[in-house]
């Protein structure tokens, strides 16, 4: 029997589903179901009436105006970080940097990290369920430094080898950088216990929190972590802003990742001194509407609750699981036990880039294909994976909605 | 030129006969299905399309003005979508496919699976039939 849903998870979602004008379009003619989170969450009234307002009332550029204008501007995107660094419980708000989003965080700590103290014969730890945002600067950076890319086995349910782990941490390893939930297979790693070996080695840990931020609460602190990344876009905030978390003692040693305006104090042709924290790290005019439509989506996850968010992804997660493995020949990919509102999976006979085009007929927005993982993809022998993700929003009418499609697909495809 | 322009047309009329879109992905499932496989052989780097989703091979086998083509697919509908380019291209001049408006894409409602930021590697394939009908056409001028 399928476990049915409780009635304050579909209260949830009506609530929540209110707020986000775009799910009452439709798509293909269709009511539409958005089960693509994982790759961009949508974004509540709340975030961009905030934008509007910002270009409509309070823009101008931040920090050095004298005038009311500037200074409310900078006061609104001031106001992200101190939230941010409240959100994540980071210890100041020197330790919160806007970004451009994740992969630009990673980029960062790349840089400066290698910069910092990388040499050659060093070891860079990541794990084989990356996105590519976690592995290609790392190796462009091994390329640069002569360090060496060791990479972190899965078993076949899609967990971490945390044996291999353990071996795997050596005098030589210089940094952990480890996604907290993988965007394809929906694991959620141990980074508390990971960060606490790594640490007892010396090693400091980068945390890919892009797909964690917005479905669970964060404690930088509680976490011990070194760095931790997300991105806006996927936690109801807008595109093109991110959030890089370092612990104020990395921050303070590093050099600059990239020079210009604001991340300066003094220049001279003779040389340059640098800014203090975070601007150091943070060159050129920022993301103004973007810290602020991030901070309004910041607001309206605290709002709505993080650990209700949490509590009604699991449920759906529960129910969807339920009701998908009853679809002939479904094959789930990632059976992680602690696992997060992302479900892959593959139709015997089928390939998932058919079933998702009559998915997008059939109204149901999903993504196919290797989500970035390609390593992923190579591991289980897989040209790609049909993926389902869950925001605050998704209702069991989009869980119905997918099965009935894929049921559909697989008829009409096999 | 109008030999391809023909079979388009008859294509837009075919299509026509559908009444909504799941007779018409049925329709390209099938052909999907019964286009003819590319040797196992040749299902290699040298022959492939690289997309991001589906993987695409792709032949071509010079005749004495026009060329053969073969292709294949490891998804259905790109596979069938194949096959309709595959019927309106092969086995035409050489300087006729380099030519070639494939203006019926757009007028069955497949223009999506052809858009260039559409990553399924059937763009890149019509623009190499379209190449090998010009480096074909220029050699035939050279041998005339």
């Amino acid at each position: 029997m399928m476990q049915s849903p409780t009635i304050q998870t579909q209260d949830f979602a009506d609530r929540v589903r209110a707020d986000f004008p775009i799910l009452q379009r439709k798509m293909n003619g269709q009511a539409m179901a958005f089960l693509d989170t994982a790759a961009s969450s949508q974004k509540p009234r709340q975030v961009i009436d905030a934008i509007s307002h910002y270009y409509e009332h309070t823009h101008a550029n931040v920090h050095r105006g004298l005038y009311q204008l500037s200074q409310e501007a900078t006061d609104a995107h001031e106001e992200a970080r101190r939230q941010a660094a409240e959100f994540f419980n980071a210890a100041s708000e020197k330790e919160i940097i806007f970004t451009k989003g994740t992969t630009d965080g990673i980029n960062t700590i790349a840089f400066c990290l290698g910069e910092y103290a990388i040499e050659p014969g060093d070891e860079i730890l990541i794990t084989e369920m990356e996105h590519h945002a976690n592995i290609v600067p790392w190796q462009m950076l091994a390329a640069r430094k002569g360090a060496n890319l060791k990479v972190i086995p899965i078993h076949d349910d899609g967990m971490l080898n945390m044996e291999a782990f353990h071996d795997m941490l050596t005098e030589r390893t210089k940094l952990l950088a480890v996604v907290h939930i993988s965007n394809t297979l929906g694991t959620i790693n141990p980074v508390k216990r990971m960060i606490e070996k790594a640490h007892e080695r010396n090693v400091p840990v980068l945390v890919d929190g892009a797909q964690s931020a917005a479905h669970q609460k964060i404690d930088v602190q509680d976490l011990d972590a070194d760095f931790f990344v997300c991105s806006g876009h996927k936690m109801l905030g807008p595109t093109g802003i991110g959030i890089l978390y370092g612990k104020e003692k990395w921050l303070e040693a590093f050099p600059p990742y990239q020079g210009g305006g604001e991340m300066i104090q003094e220049v001279r042709f003779e040389g340059t001194t640098f800014n203090q924290l975070p601007f150091k790290f943070e060159a050129g005019t920022p993301h103004i509407a973007g810290t602020v439509g991030l901070s309004a989506a910041m607001k309206y996850m605290d709002e709505i609750g993080r650990d209700a968010i949490a509590a009604h992804e699991q449920e759906l997660l529960t129910y969807a699981l339920a009701a998908l493995k009853d679809i002939d020949g479904i094959r789930f990919i990632g059976e992680a036990r602690n696992k997060a509102g992302v479900i892959s999976f593959l139709i015997d006979g089928t390939h998932p880039s058919d079933v998702g085009v009559l998915l997008d007929k059939m109204g149901v927005a999903v993504r196919t294909g290797h989500h970035c993982t390609m390593p992923l993809m190579q591991r289980y022998d897989i040209p790609g994976t049909v993926r389902a993700s869950f925001g605050p929003y998704t209702t069991i009418a989009d869980i119905d909605q997918l099965k009935s499609g894929v049921e559909r697909a697989a008829k009409m495809l096999r | 030129m109008n030999a391809i322009n023909e079979i388009q047309d008859e294509i837009i009329d075919e299509f026509e006969f559908f009444d909504d879109w799941m007779q018409k992905y049925e329709y390209i499932i099938d052909l999907g299905k019964d286009l003819p496989r590319i040797d196992e052989q040749k299902k290699t780097d040298e022959y492939r399309i690289k997309g991001c989703q589906s993987q695409v091979w792709l032949d071509a086998e010079p005749k004495q003005k026009t060329i053969d083509f073969t292709a294949d697919s490891d998804a259905v509908i790109t596979k069938g979508i194949i096959a309709l380019l595959i019927r309106v291209l092969s086995g035409q001049a050489a300087e006729d496919i380099a030519k070639s408006d494939l203006y019926f894409i757009d007028q069955i409602g497949l223009k999506e699976h052809l858009s260039p930021t559409r990553s399924n590697g059937l763009v890149s394939m019509v623009k190499k039939m379209k190449s090998y009908g010009i480096a074909f056409a220029h050699q035939n001028k050279a041998k005339s």
